[in-house]
């Protein structure tokens, strides 16, 4: 079992903070910028469960490229504009990988860098799962899951009344579509014609012991969406590209919700994590998390491919 | 002694006390929203739905869907008042309740649509008596029980008024009127119906008004009987409750609800805490039977005389 590490110093919180880059920058750059993110994320984040001795390591390496793509440039967001109603929503509701979005809000200036030091320390805001009264930056608490998805309708609701141009971004996991609160949602969502919701999916068909398939399939699941009245569209989820691309330009059918179905590895790219089971929460020892670190810092990896 | 009992005063439906504040509301202020699971009939929101066409949200037979949608729509800047009958709102979607509204501390108002054994008839799914439990244990939540149309309308402004997670039980039952016209509603505040010096009865909801009956029938007996509203259950009134115990013999409480964890639970940890004293707790003991609502509570003891005769048994006894 992998030890606990009790957090004497604060040095393993070195990450720098990027910013969002504005709309108006190329799309060549924005990909560098949002690379750039995900791997100084990534890195922030494997040394934030290797310290703290707990986390969701596995899920968060699946979303954490759709986290740096949406803070990197797609939400039209910034720490200053918290309290701005006009501002773009995101809702984590897979809210296990509370650890990449407490990386990401620090990365992009949400939320100081140094309180990453915090994560999971007694009394700190960093629980385990967001808390939207604890942290800035966070919009809904998640955890239990299939919370995520009626909130986010709800704010795209409030946005519609308001006539505003207002987005609503939310993240779920594909084992969490199993909740049925998320159909619920997705029914009144294309009840009202909520086209400024985007449903997110992370698909990395694992869950926590087992795959999505093995334990309550979830196929055909673009199929299930279209039924549901959303339109479709499915991505390569570590392609920064294609995310960019698709998360910047939907709706893809005025009248209709976005579900973007987001094809992921759980533990991406880590050589020994990645698309593994064993890693939704499983901490890794000290050989691991340097091999790990390793990886991050210095190997190339190869684009991520569509191997489902 | 008043001339004319409580007992033969007109009865009104709180629920048209409900609406009619709703819908005065929404006219004052734009951010609010009626948010409902189907519900719109049982909770009397057509003629809201008349004024406010696209402010009244439908989410269907769904209902951990609209609670979460109510907390979306509050994180929007809206203030929804989530209308469904209280046995589905509460049971159903507790958890967006705890997670989504309570925790997340939003401005959501989650208004129990005919509670208790309201759904007498229906059986023992659709009796709603374990809500306040359950919502009493949930922090941030304030929970109010209101006894009459007057007290309906005055907690929802109230709960409108206020920044934060509200829960407001509204009843279908026929009602007298037991607060004054000029009634203002204080969170956390017993009301003082009756004085009285042997024996103290605590009530709200649909039975206070038995409570004040039993009340009469005591006084005619030469029995003192105080009798507090207690319209918040969370906070509790516990000054009120802790005098109750010093001053009187005992306590019984009243309450459309389970016996357990309800008004009576607050008032008996209030008073082991603070002031032992002897309190007889009247309530709904199992799951009950088929029946109307003024049977059912008449069967478990909530009958003016079955309350009195509590009151009677604890001056004896205790």
């Amino acid at each position: 079992m992998t030890a606990i590490h009790p957090l004497e110093t604060t040095e393993h919180v070195t990450m720098p903070v990027l910013g969002r880059l504005a709309a108006h920058a190329g799309r060549a750059e924005q990909i560098a910028h949002i690379a750039e993110a995900a791997r100084q994320i990534r890195i922030q984040d494997l040394k934030l469960v290797y310290h703290a001795g707990a986390g969701h390591i596995g899920g968060d390496f699946s979303a954490i490229d759709i986290l740096a793509t949406l803070y990197g440039t797609v939400l039209d967001i910034s720490p200053d504009r918290l309290t701005d109603p006009e501002r773009d929503r995101f809702i984590l509701s897979k809210g296990h990988v509370a650890g990449a979005l407490y990386t990401t809000l620090a990365a992009f200036g949400f939320l100081p860098v140094a309180d990453l030091a915090t994560f999971l320390q007694p009394l700190s805001a960093l629980n385990g799962h967001p808390n939207r009264t604890k942290v800035q930056g966070v919009e809904a608490n998640t955890g239990p899951l299939g919370h995520g998805l009626p909130v986010a309708v709800g704010h795209a609701l409030s946005a519609k009344l308001d006539v505003s141009l207002r987005r609503t971004y939310v993240l779920v996991g594909d084992g969490e579509l199993q909740e049925g609160s998320n159909w619920e949602a997705m029914m009144a969502a294309s009840q009202y014609q909520l086209d400024r919701l985007t449903v997110i999916v992370d698909r990395n068909r694992l869950q926590q012991g087992a795959t999505v398939k093995e334990t309550n399939d979830l196929d055909p699941l673009p199929d299930k969406a279209a039924a549901f009245g959303f339109a479709v569209v499915e991505v390569n989820g570590h392609d920064h590209g294609e995310l960019l691309d698709v998360l910047s330009s939907v709706p893809f059918r005025p009248g209709k919700p976005t579900f973007v179905i987001a094809h992921t590895h759980k533990g991406h790219p880590i050589s020994f994590m990645s698309n593994n089971v064993a890693w939704h929460h499983k901490v890794p020892n000290e050989a691991e998390y340097h091999q790990a670190l390793t990886e991050l810092e210095t190997v190339r990896h190869p684009r991520f491919g569509k191997e489902h | 002694m008043p001339r004319t009992s409580v007992a033969d005063l007109p009865r009104f439906d709180c629920r048209d006390a409900y609406v009619a504040t709703l819908s005065e509301l929404a006219h004052e202020d734009h951010r609010i929203v009626g948010v409902v699971n189907d519900s719109i009939g049982s909770s009397k929101l057509n003629s809201f739905r008349k004024s406010f066409p696209n402010r009244l949200i439908n989410v269907g037979i769904a209902e951990q869907d609209m609670v979460g949608v109510a907390a979306g729509l509050a994180n929007g800047g809206r203030i929804p008042f989530v209308s469904a009958a209280s046995c589905f709102l509460t049971a159903r979607a507790l958890e967006q309740i705890k997670a989504d509204v309570a925790y997340s501390n939003h401005n959501v108002k989650l208004c129990g649509m005919s509670p208790g054994v309201a759904y007498g008839e229906l059986g023992a799914t659709h009796h709603s008596i374990e809500d306040i439990a359950w919502l009493r244990a949930i922090a941030n939540l304030t929970v109010i029980v209101p006894s009459d149309p007057v007290e309906t309308g005055a907690a929802l402004r109230w709960a409108a008024a206020v920044e934060g997670p509200v829960f407001v039980r509204v009843s279908r039952m026929s009602v007298p009127q037991v607060n004054a016209d000029d009634y203002e509603f204080v969170p956390g505040k017993a009301v003082t119906l009756r004085e009285g010096t042997d024996v103290t009865l605590i009530a709200n909801g649909t039975v206070l008004w038995r409570a004040l009956v039993a009340a009469e029938q005591l006084a005619a007996e030469g029995i003192s009987a105080r009798v507090l509203s207690m319209p918040t259950v969370k906070p509790l009134d516990v000054e009120a409750v802790v005098a109750a115990a010093r001053e009187t013999s005992g306590i019984v409480t009243v309450e459309e609800s389970t016996v357990a964890g309800g008004l009576g639970g607050a008032v008996a940890e209030t008073v082991v805490q603070h002031h032992p004293a002897h309190v007889t707790i009247l309530g709904v003991p199992e799951f009950a039977p088929t029946g109307s609502a003024a049977f059912l509570l008449d069967r478990y003891g909530m009958s003016p005389e079955g309350i009195a005769e509590s009151a009677r048994g604890l001056l004896r006894h205790g």
